[in-house]
């Protein structure tokens, strides 16, 4: 079971990183998505895997770590807050430079570069 | 004013790094006072100039000083200065002690940082005579002083301090001679003189570090007055170039007089203070042993720095006040008025008070500063003007005479300094600053191409090597934890999961798509904190997956719907790599977690969350008590999100898709009347649910999180239902108040247990018979979980509905957010 969850992890941070590392906007947030989800069962898993184990005090002897959930609670809606800012700011980016790509415009960057120098 | 603090701060600082501060506060306001006159380029180069140098050795300072509060554990001054033995024992001594006699040095322009010094001149004159002579660059010697009981008494700390002090010593006597302008004479002069006070302290002993200190004093009298002098000549006549200004006698004898004085406490007449101390100094140079059979060099060359002091003295006041008649002055100069003479006749009386009854005026002070310095006990030392014919008074003789002859014969000394090449401090500072620049910019250049994807790789190949190299050097990946053994249903939720995220890689180009499958992965993931026993997990799992991917769809309506293929193939597969091996290394660590005991400080939150928090749901009751500080920052960033969302959509260009990617346009009906009133007849009932799930979250899953996000998909739903306008006419409501009410709300709870003489935060509690309900437990925390529960609402509405507003093609009015 701890093998299987590790591996789930690790799918999700890989595929989270691939997503991270595409050139345009959108995939960018998917992936920042996915990683999130990934920080979120990484952290929920440093409470260990309890399976039936009780959460509310009186019903049961043994209790599934409450501190990592209070934690990734708090976390997941602060990741959307996150995702929300950041896909909000590929939107503005978009309308703003007319390309979703990550650097304004592959084309346009280079440019841009070129007039620094 | 500043300035004044920064100086009082370093004498009365008893910790090494508030000290430190205090330092670098003077060079600062240093550098603010030199640049007084920022029109004239040579002031702001100067200043700059002065702060580079000052400051490059202010953390050379800083570096020593960690250094030695490393080497002794403590960082207080009086620990460091008593423990002497640990820090010249210590391997690193030589190091410390290096920083920080480059941090003095720099500050006190020693031999070779001296440049700044004459360039700090460009400030108007007042503030030389106070920056420059008197205070400032005396605090490289205090420091010197200061740590003098720690750092003397090595072989190393003379040969650096030693001879740093004799280099400057004669090096600023020399040039002092052949400067035109009279505050670079007087400049140069100031650093001689630091030279001569370093080299006291570098003999190291202690009749020589009382003589340091008889001449800071002396020093501090004798130059502030040349400074105000000059200043007066500066603005009497309008020039301070020594080749103009002669026969100034004539017009201003008294100021002459005055200035006539100072001078010669500068070349040690007798009679006049600065002769005590030069004295002092010549004996002390005859009593040391330390460059061994060489020693004599020491006081001959110290003889003929005095000689070198003499004749620029003996110009001063030669070339200034005789020698002819003026030549094209811009004024006619006059005697001063009285008020800018009195701070002169002060210090000037104080020269020659100090010069004839030393041991009246001078000598207690001299004794109590001497004992700060040397700690214990005082040498016998005699102040008399008058020590009887001896090799010092033969030295002061020699240099007194010598120096007249080399005034009477500058002419040629003047020739050959003329023949010697010009080496411009100034210039070389500047090539040396601007190839610094160009050197950084090409780095940054290099480095800093703007591609956001080079960082990103960069950034993750950084995480990838210290992430896993450590792994490597584990002896064992798997814990000793027993494994639990892998059912079907764990399977098929962990193939589902898997599934979904590698379809969202592999459909990403066709968006719609990678989000249909990336709500998969949410989704599993919620269903994954139900099964590990985490209920209050999976429900806020579940309602954010649900705000995230409207979100995302609305996102979607203004990005475009398919991402092109642009990387190469050697790039895919190099991302493949990186990926892939970020994911190994994760899920390794997430294993090695996994399978080690849990030893969790959550004890004492189960054992505490009914007794000290009066709920059952111990998640909740950390998330409203015992870290409730925590919940309300992140209340406060989720608000600040929303605003920024808020702000970036405004007055945003437009950029609205007539028909989708295909060509087909948008379907007509735009709020089906089905959704509609089922969305309407649901509204209440979300309502019911959330205000449930609200109150019962202090003792089972749920809390103002949750609601908060049913409640806001609730109202999403309408919004989606039938549009933003009709939402608007019936129900006009701010969400930036929302927000704010519900941050408010539970800063205030917090704040509410002050008035009960508790900490921040604490939960009050008790059980009510209410009727009708029974009994029932109100606490405090409640309230906080309503501001929770309020911020949640308004900042997912605002979001959501900030993006949602921009899709209605409506006669656009002035929605209210």
């Amino acid at each position: 079971m701890e093998l299987l969850y590790a591996s789930c992890v690790g799918v999700l941070v890989s595929c989270g990183v691939f997503l991270l590392l595409r050139a345009r906007t959108f995939p960018v947030v998917l992936g920042l998505t996915m990683i999130s989800y990934a920080v979120n069962l990484f952290l929920f898993s440093s409470g260990r895997l309890t399976i039936n184990k009780a959460v509310v005090l009186g019903t049961g002897a043994d209790y599934a770590d409450p501190l990592p959930q209070a934690l990734v609670l708090t976390a997941i809606v602060i990741g959307f807050a996150m995702t929300a800012f950041v896909v909000i700011l590929a939107i503005r980016g978009r309308a703003d430079l007319g390309s979703d790509h990550v650097d304004g415009s592959p084309v346009k960057s280079a440019a841009v570069v070129k007039e620094q120098k | 004013m500043l300035f004044m603090t920064a100086m009082l701060g370093i004498v009365m600082s008893n910790n090494v790094i508030q000290l430190w501060l205090f330092w670098e506060l003077t060079s600062i306001s240093s550098f603010l006072l030199i640049s007084y006159w920022w029109h004239k380029s040579e002031a702001r180069k100067g200043a700059r100039m002065a702060l580079a140098v000052t400051g490059a050795g202010g953390l050379a300072l800083l570096g020593g000083l960690m250094l030695l509060g490393d080497i002794v554990g403590s960082y207080d001054l009086d620990v460091i200065l008593a423990s002497k033995a640990i820090i010249q024992s210590h391997d690193l001594y030589e190091l410390a002690l290096v920083l920080v006699l480059l941090g003095a040095f720099t500050k006190s322009a020693q031999f070779p940082f001296h440049f700044w010094l004459p360039h700090a001149m460009a400030a108007p004159t007042p503030v030389s005579a106070y920056l420059h002579s008197a205070t400032m660059v005396k605090a490289g010697i205090f420091l010197l002083a200061r740590f003098y009981p720690a750092l003397a008494g090595t072989e190393m700390w003379f040969l650096l301090v030693g001879l740093t002090g004799l280099a400057t010593l004669l090096f600023g006597a020399y040039i002092a001679l052949f400067k035109h302008d009279l505050k670079g004479l007087l400049a140069y002069s100031t650093i001689s003189h630091l030279g001569l006070i370093t080299l006291l302290l570098g003999l190291d002993t202690e009749l020589a570090t009382v003589a340091a200190i008889f001449h800071i004093i002396n020093h501090a009298t004798f130059k502030a007055s040349l400074f105000m002098a000059t200043g007066i000549i500066d603005h009497e006549t309008g020039t301070r170039d020594m080749r103009k200004l002669n026969g100034m006698w004539r017009f201003m004898p008294y100021t002459a007089t005055l200035a006539m004085v100072a001078a010669a406490a500068m070349a040690g007449v007798p009679l006049l203070n600065g002769f005590l101390s030069k004295e002092m100094f010549f004996a002390e140079t005859l009593h040391q042993q330390v460059l061994g059979s060489m020693s004599w060099l020491i006081p001959v060359l110290a003889t003929v720095a005095g000689a070198f002091a003499v004749a620029y003295s003996a110009r001063f006041i030669h070339d200034v006040f005789f020698n002819g008649d003026p030549i094209d002055l811009p004024r006619t100069p006059h005697e001063p008025p009285r008020y800018m003479r009195v701070p002169i006749e002060i210090l000037v009386v104080l020269c020659i008070l100090v010069g004839i009854f030393p041991s009246f005026t001078v000598d207690s002070i001299l004794s109590a500063a001497s004992l700060a310095v040397l700690g214990e006990a005082m040498p016998e030392y005699k102040l008399t003007i008058w020590h009887g014919f001896n090799l010092p008074l033969l030295m002061s003789a020699m240099a007194v005479v010598g120096g007249l002859f080399i005034y009477v014969n500058r002419k040629y000394l003047f020739q050959f300094q003329a023949s010697l090449p010009t080496l411009n401090a100034k210039k070389t500072f500047e090539r040396a600053v601007l190839s610094v620049v160009a050197w950084c910019q090409s780095k940054i250049n290099s480095t800093e191409n703007g591609s956001l994807q080079r960082y990103l790789v960069i950034m993750l190949g950084v995480v990838l090597l210290c992430a896993g190299w450590p792994l490597f050097e584990m002896q064992q990946l798997a814990g000793s934890m027993p494994r639990t053994p892998v059912d079907v249903h764990n399977a098929i939720g962990a193939g589902l999961l898997i599934i979904g995220a590698i379809a969202t890689v592999i459909w990403h180009r066709s968006r719609m798509v990678a989000l249909l499958m990336l709500s998969i992965v949410g989704l599993m993931v919620s269903v994954l904190f139900t099964r590990f026993s985490a209920p209050d997990l999976a429900l806020t799992q579940l309602t954010v997956e649900v705000a995230t991917i409207i979100l995302l769809m609305l996102a979607l309506f203004f990005l475009p719907q398919h991402t092109p293929k642009e990387s190469s193939s050697l790039r895919v597969l190099r991302d493949l790599g990186i990926a892939s091996t970020i994911g190994v290394v994760v899920a390794s660590i997430c294993y090695a977690i996994l399978t080690r005991p849990l030893n969790s400080i959550s004890d004492y939150f189960v054992a505490n969350a009914k007794t000290g928090g009066g709920g059952t749901n111990v998640v909740n009751v950390i998330l409203v008590d015992f870290r409730g500080f925590d919940t309300l920052g992140e209340i406060t960033v989720l608000g600040i999100a929303a605003l920024g969302i808020f702000k970036v959509l405004s007055r945003i260009p437009l950029f609205m898709p007539a028909s989708d990617s295909e060509g087909r346009p948008w379907a007509r009906e735009r709020y089906p009347i089905l959704l509609a009133s089922i969305s309407q007849s649901l509204l209440p009932l979300a309502l019911l649910v959330s205000a449930y799930i609200f109150l019962r979250g202090h003792n089972l899953p749920g809390g103002g999180f949750i609601a908060g996000l049913v409640t806001s998909i609730a109202f999403i739903l309408q919004y989606m239902a039938h549009g933003s306008n009709w939402i608007t006419e019936r129900f006009d409501i701010n969400y930036r108040k929302i927000i704010a009410s519900g941050i408010g709300i539970a800063m205030f709870t917090g704040v509410g247990s002050w008035f009960f003489g508790r900490p921040f935060l604490t939960t009050w509690f008790d059980y009510f018979d209410i009727p009708f309900v029974g009994k029932t437990e109100l606490a405090s925390a409640i309230v906080f979980d309503l501001g929770v529960y309020l911020t949640v609402v308004g900042a997912t509405l605002m979001i959501l509905a900030s993006l949602g507003n921009m899709t209605s093609d409506a006669p656009k009015k002035e929605v209210n957010i």
